[in-house]
């Protein structure tokens, strides 16, 4: 396994109190493999995996758990450990490629800049290098010397995989690269970095609200709701078999492009205020399956062949699809 | 005017932009233009609901803005029951602009931040100088018909409280409390969560059955236009490129843009095919249109002719347009 979660809760001090964002998540990240996080907006993904690079805003803390990368807790390790391993080992995408790229350097000196101070190579070494990476993401070398402004939004996010990859990781993490581009480009972007993955071998962690996504390019996924993981396991078989009703959920609410003209089926209210959440099961106040028990206790893992639903009915699972397919289920749900 | 004349045409309608120029068109005396729109027409019935499909820069953010007179048409004319927007007078613009309304991109954006609830739904009200006394009535119209229960609290709370989801209903029914004729909608739900995306999606059909309205509905995926619109118009580079039912555009697409854009589709499924699109690259500089059909560098099909000479959008069978040498 090259990375493993184990636990992991991290906080928000806020002025209203604390939020716990991410709140005992676990899951593996073995070598080769593309993991797919998703979940709606405010689901804690992208505060879970800046803990992986410990690139976190001044209001964050490590409040448990640890984060194992070939075998080495991140959590605990010195700030020079931890400065070896970024972008040499784990190089990091975050959620928008503007953030990527500073707007006032031509994209090419960036990549530069990145490739001699932490890969020390020398000028000319790290020019060739920089037009190598261009055109393993599909741009044009000649570009190199463009500032990100001219560049159109699926040339921004490739040159941002491209600095990603700058000295060679092990292990990607991608924050929503394709959340703001057109059907189109989303395909052509996915499709390079799918190739790169299985050219180099790479590990991945692509953070996501789409589900088409994960299918597209995932081997495993990570469902995570409220700041917990609310089901996990091989994307074929968490696709195929959802057992928790917010994976469920998420996929009926998905449009079709064929079938009948028929309406859809929203999961109603959002995602609960995580300075307050609900006791029992996060998703009860939006669950067209919740029962008493529901509102009282939190939910045990259920763990089947690395498949694992933190519901109480996840062993219904297979009913709870039939009734969870009919639109009229789920309305008139949530409260809000 | 009968019902079945067309509440807007849209004839001819083309749009520029100037670009900054480099030392180099000065130099030859050049000012570059972007042709963001070139050409289009179409007619929109009441009751109909239109959607324009086509990547990011084609032009439909541009086409939909001419659509309600936000921005005027370099050349061409927009008509609303028979009369150019162009050309109307103050009191027939005041009429058209409370009868015509867009629903933004982006919900985040499109209220002002200091506003309550309330007030940003009484403000259109009030421009259109809608008595005080049947505010409350409207208010509450519009906000039942995009499903939002409304408790005090909830009008008197700012947008930053709101879920991306109740700011779009808000966003929704600020268009609607004007009854307007014809609305806009330019990516409703490109920024939401699927989630919630469904439900708005379903508000937008209720919309269009219920009242009765025009729309046009913009957004670069076919699978969600297919929710809300019967008829759909590919563009590609300023152009109309396809026209027809969204039904047979998705089932048979025939302008090879239109087939990469249904291919490009994302769908929840681990089995899909992974063939490379069968379009190259993204879209050529606007400044610098491709000669003959805008399309043909990208092209699959491409022949010497597509090179030479512009295809014409042609109707191939009743209701169904098509620009293209090789398939029409
Ligand atoms: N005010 C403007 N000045 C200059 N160019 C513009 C202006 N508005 C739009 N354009 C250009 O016109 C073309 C069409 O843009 P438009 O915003 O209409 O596309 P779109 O299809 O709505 O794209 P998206 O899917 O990204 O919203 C683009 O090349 C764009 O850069
Ligand atoms: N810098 C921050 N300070 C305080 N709270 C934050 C901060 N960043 C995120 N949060 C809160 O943490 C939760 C998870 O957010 P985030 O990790 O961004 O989720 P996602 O990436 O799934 O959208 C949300 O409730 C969000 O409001
Ligand atoms: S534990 Fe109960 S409320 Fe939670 S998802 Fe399962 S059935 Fe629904
Ligand atoms: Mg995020
Ligand atoms: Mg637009």
């Amino acid at each position: 396994m090259l990375l493993n979660v184990r636990d992991l809760v991290i906080d928000y001090k806020t002025p209203r109190g604390n939020v716990r964002a991410v709140d005992g998540v676990s899951f593996d990240v073995p070598a080769g493999a593309v993991v797919g996080v998703v979940g709606e907006s405010g689901c804690g993904k992208t505060t879970a995996v800046r803990g992986i690079t410990r690139v976190m805003p001044g209001a964050a803390r490590f409040a448990g758990g640890a984060i194992e990368f070939e075998g080495r807790d991140i959590v605990t390790m010195s700030e020079r450990e931890m400065r070896k391993l970024m972008w040499r080992e784990i190089a990091y995408v975050p959620q928008s490629a503007m953030n990527a790229l500073d707007p006032v350097w031509r994209v090419g000196k960036q990549i530069e800049e990145v490739l001699r101070d932490r890969g020390g190579m020398g000028k000319r070494d790290a020019r060739a290098r920089a037009a190598e990476l261009f055109s393993m993401v599909g741009l044009d070398a000649q570009r190199l010397t463009d500032y990100p402004h001219q560049f159109s939004g699926g040339m921004r996010q490739r040159a941002s995989i491209a600095l990603a990859l700058a000295l060679s990781p092990k292990l990607v993490i991608a924050d929503e690269p394709v959340t703001a581009l057109d059907v189109v480009i989303q395909r052509q972007v996915l499709d390079t970095f799918a190739e790169l993955q299985a050219a180099l071998n790479l590990s991945v962690i692509l953070v996501t609200h789409d589900i088409s996504v994960v299918a597209y390019v995932c081997d495993y996924v990570v469902v995570m709701y409220a700041g917990r993981v609310a089901e996990a396991g091989p994307v074929a078989e968490v696709l195929a078999n959802p057992a928790h009703p917010y994976t469920m959920g998420l996929y009926n609410a998905f449009p079709e492009l064929s079938g009948d003209d028929r309406e859809l089926s929203p999961i109603e209210g959002s995602p609960p205020d995580l300075l307050d959440p609900p006791a029992g099961c996060r998703f009860r106040p939006r669950c067209p399956f919740a029962q008493e028990r529901c509102a009282q206790e939190p939910p045990d893992v259920a763990v089947g062949d690395g498949h694992r639903a933190l519901c109480h009915r996840a062993d219904e699972a297979a009913a709870l699809r039939d009734v969870a397919k009919k639109v009229d289920t789920w309305t008139g749900v949530s409260a809000a | 005017m009968t019902a079945d004349a067309p509440l807007i045409e849209v004839d001819s309608v083309s749009r520029s932009f100037d670009v900054s120029r480099s030392a180099a068109d000065i130099l030859r005396g050049r000012r570059p233009q972007i042709h963001a729109v070139t050409d289009v027409d179409f007619t929109l019935r009441r009751g109909e609901t239109l959607g324009i499909v086509g990547e990011s820069g084609c032009g439909k953010t541009t086409l939909g803005r001419m659509l309600i007179k936000l921005i005027p048409p370099t050349s061409g004319t927009v008509r609303f029951q028979g009369a150019d927007i162009g050309e109307m007078d103050r009191q027939a613009e005041l009429a058209f602009r409370r009868r015509a309304q867009l629903v933004f991109q982006n919900p985040f954006d499109a209220l002002n931040p200091h506003f309550t609830i309330l007030r940003s739904l009484q403000e259109p009200l009030r421009n259109a100088r809608v008595p005080a006394a049947e505010h409350e009535e409207r208010i509450a119209e519009a906000l039942r018909m995009v499903h939002l229960a409304a408790p005090e609290h909830f009008l008197m709370s700012f947008p930053h409280q709101l879920s991306g989801g109740q700011l779009q209903r808000v966003v929704l029914a600020r268009a609607l409390v004007l009854r307007p004729d014809f609305i806009v909608a330019d990516e409703p739900v490109s920024m939401l969560d699927v989630s919630v995306r469904a439900g708005i999606l379903n508000v937008l059909r209720e919309v269009r059955d219920r009242l009765g309205l025009a729309a046009v509905y913009i957004s670069h995926d076919l699978s969600l236009v297919r929710y809300v619109c019967a008829r759909t118009i590919t563009m590609y580079l300023g152009t109309v490129v396809e026209d027809g039912p969204t039904r047979d555009l998705i089932e048979s697409p025939l302008h090879p843009y239109t087939r990469a854009l249904v291919q490009a589709v994302p769908v929840p499924d681990v089995n899909q095919s992974h063939d490379p699109l069968p379009i190259k690259g993204g879209l050529p500089d606007a400044r610098n249109p491709p000669s003959g059909c805008r399309f043909r560098d990208r092209c699959p099909l491409a022949e010497a002719r597509c090179a030479a000479e512009v295809p014409r959008l042609r109707e191939v069978s009743p209701g169904r347009r098509v620009a293209c040498h090789v398939v029409a």
